[in-house]
């Protein structure tokens, strides 16, 4: 009601200059106050150690230019496009091609990722990227079942993530464990973990799981830091064995790979080797995924997502469908969790902290929430994004976080918004008046 | 028993700051029904603007310390009031009528940007300041040579949030705006249509909230004699799981909660360990949330479809 109403006073009043000037006025007076002492006073410890302050009046005024013109031209944006609220209709020719589009798009960028280590063979920095882009595509498709699939806000994702680097990593350097043996067994203790946490705590919803799961999350983190004697601490696990091929090291030594098929050895292969295998790993995430929804289980997942107190109503077990998304995406996260350890070598709680799991949640949710493509797009966009800004490090979480903001905003249901439930009526039926008349139930 | 009294004043003071950045997820929680993520931050930038305004102040040679502290307190409540109101604008009205995680996710990127902001707008570093309130009273000599001692600077910290707290209490339950944000509270629509204008309601909840962060912030300079760019996250979760254990929408739960958390995490680190506290007080987050969902003071939730 208040919207509308604010909508309309909106629109019948946006015309003409003056106004546009008055409100991008006002704009920039918020501004000057809000950024008059952050902005345009710096403050920095001097050599003896006490505070010296230096103002910056450039800076301050650049910045309130830049919401003075950015008001003005927001403003005539959206008089030349009409009010924000309005939907606009995406025309036909345009839908047909974007089915179209849709439909050869994912094959298309899968013959293209398999032929990606034949292509850039030679660039060892597009194969790296390849990797990591690869690795978050596979942590989003696994978040994707917890928070697309079942509606479950999970904000502590990188826990299982750091579950299953560290099972790999205290094995493999302990015992001496094989990758391949350890990769299931990192799989089914962070499934764990996930039950562990999930049983307690599933009985929240929305926000209160979100919470608690980024508790969850933080807690591990600070676990991870403290218990030095397990984990070494803030110094991490060095040394982790790199992945062999079934137990054939890509070595440079007589019973390596390359000695074994007489070809010559290249550190690349390694690079390859690893490429392959996320890939498999992420395409084994996506295959479960698929084939869940179809069962059951699946149809479950996203019944919940829509509706908690009708899935109640129908007798679904809530708790046992919650607590299976929650450590089927655990799982998968502890899967991605022990290929980064082999891949990297080297790990410390440094790189499972909060931000990690809002960029996953980033991801699914750019990805828009339960669409495969759409997350594996997403997570191309993002990391390849954050590549771009590597030169503005200081400024790259500034970008990211307005980033979550405006698509939240623009776009709320992600860039390839598809949340329609896999199964649903595809008629309406009509009911005879007989069938509903009251005391017949 | 000395030490334990030491303890017992030094969790009350941190338990205070708790509870005055609690009452703000508090309140928009009550209304909204959103977590206020960046509302850590909040505390975060209120913490700088005391401390940049101090400096200034000090810079022109102000030396009467009550009158520093007053125009420092008015100076960082208004700027940081204005940072509240403007992420309300910005980043959570046009979601109101969203789908249920998109304020929080909004929330969460409007975290980032106040936490990376303030890293680029002031450096990575620590800002120390020299103490500014000092001196205060032993209130008792131990045989060992141990003294509980209570600063002054102590007892400013609860006094203002027994102050505030008590200025809000008023507000909430006397005045118009406080009958208005109990309204919206129950049934926005129909609050609307009853002629309260819910979006102002809504933008003085965030004022308000911010104002009380900014006071947090400044108790928090003076007490601890620093800031940094990252203290808001940690801070944050932690008044947050105050809000949650004294009863969400409550505000005497928000400072009791706090109180709660500040003598526990006081406690932990003085007779267990002080690298696991941060794990003592979000593992509380979970149990409360586990065994006792409605906090303290809550009202239960009643599930509707």
């Amino acid at each position: 009601m208040t919207a509308l109403s604010h909508e309309i006073t909106q629109t019948s009043r946006a015309a003409g200059i003056p106004f546009i000037l008055k409100r991008a006025f006002f704009n920039a007076l918020v501004a000057l106050v809000l950024f008059s002492l952050m902005v345009g006073v710096r403050t920095e410890a001097g050599p003896d150690g006490q505070l010296t302050y230096w103002p910056r009046f450039v800076e301050l005024a650049s910045l309130v230019g830049i919401v003075f013109g950015g008001s003005v031209v927001i403003e005539l944006l959206r008089q030349w496009i009409g009010p924000s609220g309005a939907e606009r209709l995406v025309p036909p020719a345009l839908h047909s091609g974007l089915s179209f589009l849709g439909r050869y798009l994912a094959p298309a960028l899968l013959i293209f990722t398999l032929l990606v280590p034949v292509i850039f063979y030679d660039q060892r920095y597009i194969l790296d990227l390849a990797i990591l882009v690869l690795t978050y595509v596979m942590l989003g498709w696994g978040l994707n079942v917890v928070v697309g699939l079942a509606g479950l806000l999970d904000l502590g994702y990188v826990a299982f993530y750091a579950v299953g680097a560290y099972s790999y990593a205290l094995l493999a350097t302990n015992f001496g464990w094989s990758f391949w043996i350890c990769l299931p067994l990192a799989g089914i203790l962070a499934a764990f973990w996930g039950v562990l946490l999930g049983f307690p705590v599933l009985r929240l919803r929305g926000d209160y799981l979100a919470i608690v799961t980024l508790a969850f999350g933080e807690i591990i983190r600070l676990v991870l830091i403290n218990w030095q004697s397990l984990t070494g601490g803030p110094n991490g696990v060095p040394g982790i064995p790199r992945p062999t091929l079934f137990g054939i090291p890509l070595t440079n030594t007589d019973d390596g790979l390359a000695a074994l098929l007489g070809i010559e050895f290249s550190p690349t292969h390694r690079i390859v080797f690893l490429f392959y295998l996320i890939l498999a790993l992420a395409l084994l995430t996506n295959w479960v995924t698929i084939r869940l929804r179809r069962l059951p289980i699946g149809r479950a997942w996203e019944a919940l997502r829509e509706d908690e107190v009708a899935c109640r109503a129908l007798g679904i077990n809530t708790t046992t469908t919650k607590l299976t998304a929650f450590a089927t995406g655990a799982m998968f996260g502890g899967f991605a969790g022990a290929f980064f350890a082999t891949r990297q070598g080297f790990i410390s709680p440094e790189s499972f902290t909060f931000q990690e799991s809002a960029l996953v949640l980033a991801i699914v949710v750019l990805g828009g929430m339960g669409s495969q493509l759409g997350v594996a797009l997403a997570a191309l966009t993002m990391i390849g994004g954050f590549e771009l800004f590597r030169g503005l490090e200081t400024y790259r979480m500034l970008v990211f976080g307005w980033a979550m903001v405006l698509i939240m905003i623009w776009r709320p249901r992600g860039l390839i918004g598809h949340r329609a439930p896999t199964v649903y009526l595809k008629k309406s039926q009509a009911i005879s008046s007989d069938l509903v008349k009251e005391g017949h139930g | 028993m000395d030490y334990f009294a030491q303890q017992l004043i030094n969790g009350l003071v941190l338990g205070s700051i708790y509870g005055l950045i609690a009452i703000g997820y508090t309140m928009v929680y009550g209304i909204v029904g959103m977590i206020n993520f960046a509302h850590g931050d909040i505390f975060m930038i209120g913490g700088f603007i005391a401390l940049i305004s101090f400096l200034i102040l000090v810079s022109f040679g102000l030396t009467a310390v009550p009158l520093i502290l007053l125009v420092v307190l008015l100076v960082s409540m208004v700027i940081t009031a204005l940072y509240g109101w403007t992420i309300e604008r910005i980043a959570y009205r046009p979601l109101r009528h969203s789908f249920r995680l998109a304020p929080m996710l909004s929330a969460i990127g409007m975290s980032f940007v106040l936490t990376n902001y303030s890293q680029v707008a002031q450096g990575a570093r620590v800002k120390p300041i020299p103490p500014v309130i000092t001196g205060g009273y032993t209130l008792h000599e131990g045989a060992e040579g141990f003294a509980v001692q209570l600063s002054n600077m102590q007892i400013i910290v609860v006094l203002a949030t027994i102050v505030l707290l008590t200025l809000f209490t008023w507000l909430v339950s006397r005045t118009r705006l406080g009958r208005d944000m109990r309204a919206c509270e129950q049934d926005q629509t129909m609050a609307a249509l009853l002629g309260v204008d819910v979006d102002r309601t809504i933008s003085m909840t965030f004022v308000i909230g911010a104002g009380l962060a900014a006071v947090a912030g400044m108790m928090y300079l003076l007490y601890y004699g620093q800031v940094d760019f990252n203290m808001g996250f940690v801070a944050g979760i932690k008044a947050f799981t105050a809000a949650v254990l004294g009863g969400i929408g409550s505000l005497p739960g928000a400072v009791l909660g706090g109180l709660a958390i500040g003598l526990i995490e006081t406690f932990w680190s003085a007779y267990f360990s002080v690298e696991y506290k941060d794990v003592a007080a979000f593992s509380i987050l979970i149990i409360v949330l586990i065994f006792m969902p409605t906090g303290l003071l809550g009202r239960p939730e009643v599930e509707k479809v």
